[in-house]
C-alpha cells in the first residue's frame, strides 16, 4: 500500500503531461494503451472473477430469505430484508457505533501520525530504528493486538487497573470493568485500534513529507515564519494529496472494523459494529440472505465514502498531486 | 526495488506451499478406512497417550484390529465456534466428517438440516444402555435418538465450607438462591456465576426457568410458525428476579457482567473473596493445578434451587457424538461411536480429563470414585438436570435471549417477555440479532 503513495510522483514526471491532452492520442499512446490493457488485462479479468462476481452474488442472495440449515425453505422476498435492516435500531446502533469509531479513530491517528512522520522525517541518526520500531504494533495481527489489549484491561489478568490507580493515586476504582458498559469498552476498542494503525497513517504521510521541497520550507524560514506557520502554509498544503490517501485509506479501513470488537466484547453492551452485524448473520446465524443485505448496505457505505472522497474532496488517486 | 525477484520467488513457493496443503487436505479422503473424527479441546489434546479423546481414537483404532482407523481433527474451543465449523463442513456436504463431538443444544439443528446419519435401529439400546436420563434427552430431536450419549456434564455447587458455616446454611441438604445470596451477602464473599453475553449465561438462565418449574420453549416446531415460549410467565420472572438479585447484591463480583466458568473459578480461587460457585466439574481438577491451597475447605452439592418450592433444575451439558450423513463408512462410524462410548472409555475419559461420563455405571468405577469424591453428587445432578431448550433454531434463540438479559444488572421483570418477543421476531426474520 505504501509504494501506492509513492507512485503518484513518478507518474506526474512521465504521463503527467500526456494525460491533460487526453481527447488527442497519438499512435505512440494508443499503442501504449493497448499494451497497456494486454498487461493488465488478465489481472482485471481475474479481479473481476474474485470481486464482482462475489458482489453480485450477494445482491442476490440478499433478496432471498435463505438459511444454510434449511435450504428447502428457501424464499425470494424481493427487498424485504433490506426493510428489515433499516428498520431495525440494532441497525442503527451499529451504524453510529461504526461512524464514531471511525472519526474518532482517523482524527486520532492523523494527528499522531502526522507528529510521528514529521520525528521520523527530521530524525537523522537511528533513523531506520526508529522506522522499525514505530512499524511494530502494524506488524502485529489484529487479532493478536486485540487480545493483548483485552488482557491489558480485564480485571482478573490486566495491568492497566492497576498502573491507573497508582497515577491516579488511588483515585481509579482498581476493580473497575472496562468491559461492563459501553463507553469504557469503546474507549478500549479505539485505544487497540488506534495503536496499532497510527504507524500505517504516519508511513503514508512521511511518503508525503518526502515529496515537499526542502527549499520551500529553508524560503520560509529565512523570511521569519514561525514553526507553526511553516506547518500550516507550507507543509499541509503540499502534502494535501497524500494526507488525502492516508485518511480515505484509513477511513475505509475503520470503518470496517471487525477483529477489537469481536475479540473484547462480541457486540455487547452496544457495541456492535456494521462488520460484527454481517459476521453474526451470515457465519454466526447462517442467515445468509440477511447477512447478504448487511454486507451490500456494507459495502454501500464504503463505496459512497470512497465516492465522497475522490468527489468531494478531490482525492486522485492515481494522478498528479495539486 | 532491487528486492522485487526474492520477493517473486517468495510468492512461487508460498503458492506451491499452499496447493500442497491444499492438496494434502484433500487427499484423506481416499484411505478407505481412515474415519476422521472431529473434537471439541479437551485435557488431552491431540496426544494419543493423553487421556482424551484422541486417546480413545487410538485404542479404538487398536481394537478394531485394521478394519477402520480413527484420526482426530481438534475443533476451536467455544462450543459456538465449533458448531460454526461443522455446520460450514456439513453444509457443504463435506464426506472426510465422518464423527463429530457435538454439544447437545445443536443437536436439533444437525439433524433438521440432515447433517447426522440415522442410528442403526440395531445398535438403539446399546446406545441407550445404562446411560442417565439427562444425556439419552439430550441426545434425542423430536423423539429419536440421533446421535450417541458420550460424556454428560452437570453444573455443581462449589462452596467453601467455612463460609458456608459461618453464614448457618447447610449446602448439602439443598439451598435456593435467595439464601446463597443473603449468604454470600452477609460474609462479604462473591458467588461465581456465568453471566457475560456467551452460551454459559443461556446455560444459568435455562437452570433458573427450568428450576421454577417453566421451560423457555414450550413447543419446539419444527416450523417457526409453531414456535411456543414459556418465558413471559411466573418461572421466567422468578429466573429475572435471582439474576437480578446477585447482580444487585454485588456477589456476581466486580466484571459479573463479562464473567465466564475462567472468570467465576478465579473469583472462587481468590481466597479473599472465595464463598461460592456454580460450575462443571472440571474445577475438581483445575484447583490443585491452580495452586489452591484451601482444597480441604471445598465442599460441594446439587445446584441451588430456584424456590424453595421446586427441585433444582442442574444445567446438563456434554458431549454426544454424531456420525456425519455425507462419510462413506457410516455403519463403521457407527462402529466406532460404540467403541468410543463403551464403559472402559467412558472411565478413562472421566479419570483422564475431569469430564463425568454419561453411563450410570462409570460412577461406582474405584479409581473414579477415588479421583471424584463427588461422583455420587454428579450422577445424582446429571439424573435431576434439565437440556437447554431443543430447537433447530437453538443458536438464534440463545443468542436472542443472552441479548435482553445483558447486562444482568439491567433485567426486570418485564426481561423474560421482551427476550420472547425478540426471539419470535428473530426466527420469523423481522428483527436482527
Amino acid at each position: 500500500m505504501s509504494t501506492r503513495t509513492t507512485a503518484p510522483q513518478e507518474d506526474t514526471t512521465r504521463a503527467g503531461p500526456d494525460k491533460k491532452r487526453r481527447p488527442v492520442l497519438s499512435d505512440r499512446s494508443k499503442a501504449e494503451r493497448r499494451l497497456g490493457w494486454k498487461l493488465a488485462g488478465p489481472a482485471f479479468i481475474i479481479m473481476l472473477a474474485v470481486t464482482a462476481y462475489p458482489i453480485l452474488q450477494a445482491v442476490w442472495l440478499s433478496l432471498s430469505r435463505y438459511r444454510l440449515t434449511d435450504p428447502e425453505s428457501r424464499e425470494f422476498i424481493w427487498f424485504n430484508n433490506y426493510l428489515v435492516i433499516l428498520r431495525d435500531p440494532l441497525w442503527w446502533q451499529a451504524f453510529g457505533n461504526t461512524v464514531l469509531i471511525t472519526v474518532i479513530t482517523v482524527i486520532v491517528e492523523l494527528v499522531f501520525g502526522f507528529a510521528i512522520a514529521m520525528l521520523m522525517h527530521r530524525v537523522v541518526f537511528p533513523r531506520k530504528a526508529l522506522r522499525t520500531i514505530v512499524l511494530i504494533p502494524y506488524s502485529i495481527i489484529t487479532v493478536v493486538s486485540a487480545y493483548a489489549w483485552l488482557y491489558t484491561f480485564r480485571t482478573d489478568t490486566g495491568f492497566a487497573n492497576g498502573w491507573i490507580n497508582i497515577i491516579t493515586f488511588g483515585l481509579f476504582d482498581e476493580a473497575f470493568n472496562w468491559f461492563g458498559s459501553w463507553a469504557p469498552s469503546m474507549a478500549v476498542i479505539m485505544l487497540s485500534e488506534i495503536w496499532k494503525t497510527t504507524p500505517f497513517m504516519s508511513l503514508l504521510l512521511l511518503a508525503g513529507l518526502a515529496q515537499i521541497d526542502a527549499s520551500m520550507e529553508e524560503a520560509a524560514k529565512v523570511d521569519g515564519a514561525t514553526f507553526w506557520q511553516r506547518l500550516f502554509k507550507v507543509i499541509i498544503p503540499n502534502m494535501k494529496a497524500a494526507i488525502m490517501v492516508a485518511v480515505l485509506f484509513r477511513t475505509l479501513d475503520a470503518f470496517r472494523i471487525f477483529d477489537n470488537v469481536f475479540i473484547m466484547t462480541a457486540g455487547s453492551n452496544n457495541t456492535t459494529t456494521l462488520s460484527v452485524l454481517a459476521y453474526n448473520a451470515t457465519i454466526n446465524r447462517v442467515e445468509i440472505g440477511m447477512g447478504s443485505a448487511i454486507s451490500v448496505l456494507l459495502f454501500l457505505c464504503v463505496f459512497a465514502i470512497a465516492l465522497i472522497f475522490i468527489k468531494g474532496f478531490n482525492v486522485d488517486l492515481a494522478g498528479s498531486k495539486k | 526495488m532491487s528486492r522485487r525477484r526474492p520477493r517473486s520467488r517468495v510468492v512461487i513457493a508460498l503458492c506451491l506451499a499452499a496447493g500442497t496443503v491444499g492438496l494434502a487436505a484433500c487427499g484423506g479422503a481416499d484411505d478407505s478406512t481412515t474415519l476422521t473424527w472431529y473434537i471439541n479441546p479437551d485435557g488431552g489434546g491431540s496426544n494419543p497417550e493423553g487421556g482424551g479423546q484422541a486417546q480413545i481414537a487410538a485404542e479404538c483404532t487398536e481394537s478394531a484390529g485394521g478394519e477402520y482407523a480413527v484420526e482426530v481433527q481438534l475443533l476451536p474451543n467455544s462450543a459456538s465456534d465449533q458448531r460454526q465449523q461443522l455446520v460450514r463442513r456439513l453444509a457443504a456436504g463435506d464426506a472426510g466428517v465422518d464423527l463429530i463431538s457435538l454439544d447437545p443444544p445443536f443437536i436439533p439443528e444437525f439433524a433438521e438440516a440432515g447433517y447426522l446419519e440415522p442410528i442403526p435401529e440395531d445398535m438403539l439400546e446399546t446406545f441407550t444402555e445404562d446411560r442417565v436420563d439427562s444425556a439419552i434427552t439430550g441426545s434425542e430431536w423430536d423423539g429419536e435418538l440421533v446421535t450417541v450419549p458420550f460424556w454428560a456434564n452437570t453444573q455443581l455447587l462449589w462452596y467453601r465450607k467455612s463460609v458456608a458455616e459461618a453464614a448457618g446454611i447447610d449446602p448439602e441438604a439443598g439451598v435456593t438462591w435467595e439464601q446463597l445470596v443473603e449468604a454470600a451477602e452477609s460474609q462479604d464473599v462473591t458467588i461465581g456465576v456465568q453471566a457475560n453475553r456467551y452460551e454459559g449465561y443461556t446455560v444459568w438462565i435455562n437452570a433458573l426457568v427450568a428450576g421454577a418449574g417453566g421451560e423457555i420453549l414450550t413447543d419446539p416446531g419444527p416450523e417457526v410458525d409453531d414456535i411456543e415460549l414459556g418465558l413471559d410467565s411466573e418461572a421466567g420472572r422468578q429466573a429475572a428476579e435471582i439474576i437480578r438479585s446477585v447482580a444487585d447484591a454485588g456477589v456476581g463480583g466486580p466484571a459479573m457482567n463479562t464473567s465466564d466458568e475462567t472468570a467465576a473459578l478465579n473469583l472462587f480461587q481468590n481466597p479473599d473473596t472465595s464463598g461460592f460457585l456454580v460450575n462443571w466439574p472440571y474445577v475438581w481438577a483445575a484447583f490443585p493445578a491452580n495452586g489452591v491451597e484451601f482444597i480441604d475447605d471445598i465442599g460441594w452439592a446439587v445446584y441451588p434451587a430456584t424456590s424453595d418450592e421446586g427441585e433444582p433444575a442442574p444445567p446438563y451439558g456434554g458431549i454426544s457424538i454424531g456420525v456425519g450423513a455425507f462419510g462413506e463408512h457410516p455403519d463403521l462410524a457407527y462402529q466406532a461411536a460404540e467403541c468410543i462410548t463403551n464403559l472402559e472409555h467412558q472411565v478413562l475419559y472421566m479419570t483422564g480429563t475431569g469430564n463425568p461420563a454419561s453411563r450410570s455405571a462409570v460412577f461406582d468405577d474405584p479409581a473414579v470414585v477415588e479421583q471424584f469424591p463427588m461422583a455420587d453428587v454428579i450422577r445424582e445432578s446429571l439424573d435431576q438436570a434439565v437440556p437447554r431448550p431443543q430447537t433447530q433454531y437453538y443458536g438464534d434463540l440463545s443468542a436472542a435471549l443472552q441479548r435482553e438479559f445483558s447486562p444482568p444488572n439491567s433485567v426486570d421483570e418485564s426481561t423474560p417477555g421482551e427476550a420472547a418477543d425478540l426471539i419470535l421476531q428473530v426466527l420469523r426474520g423481522e428483527r436482527l440479532l
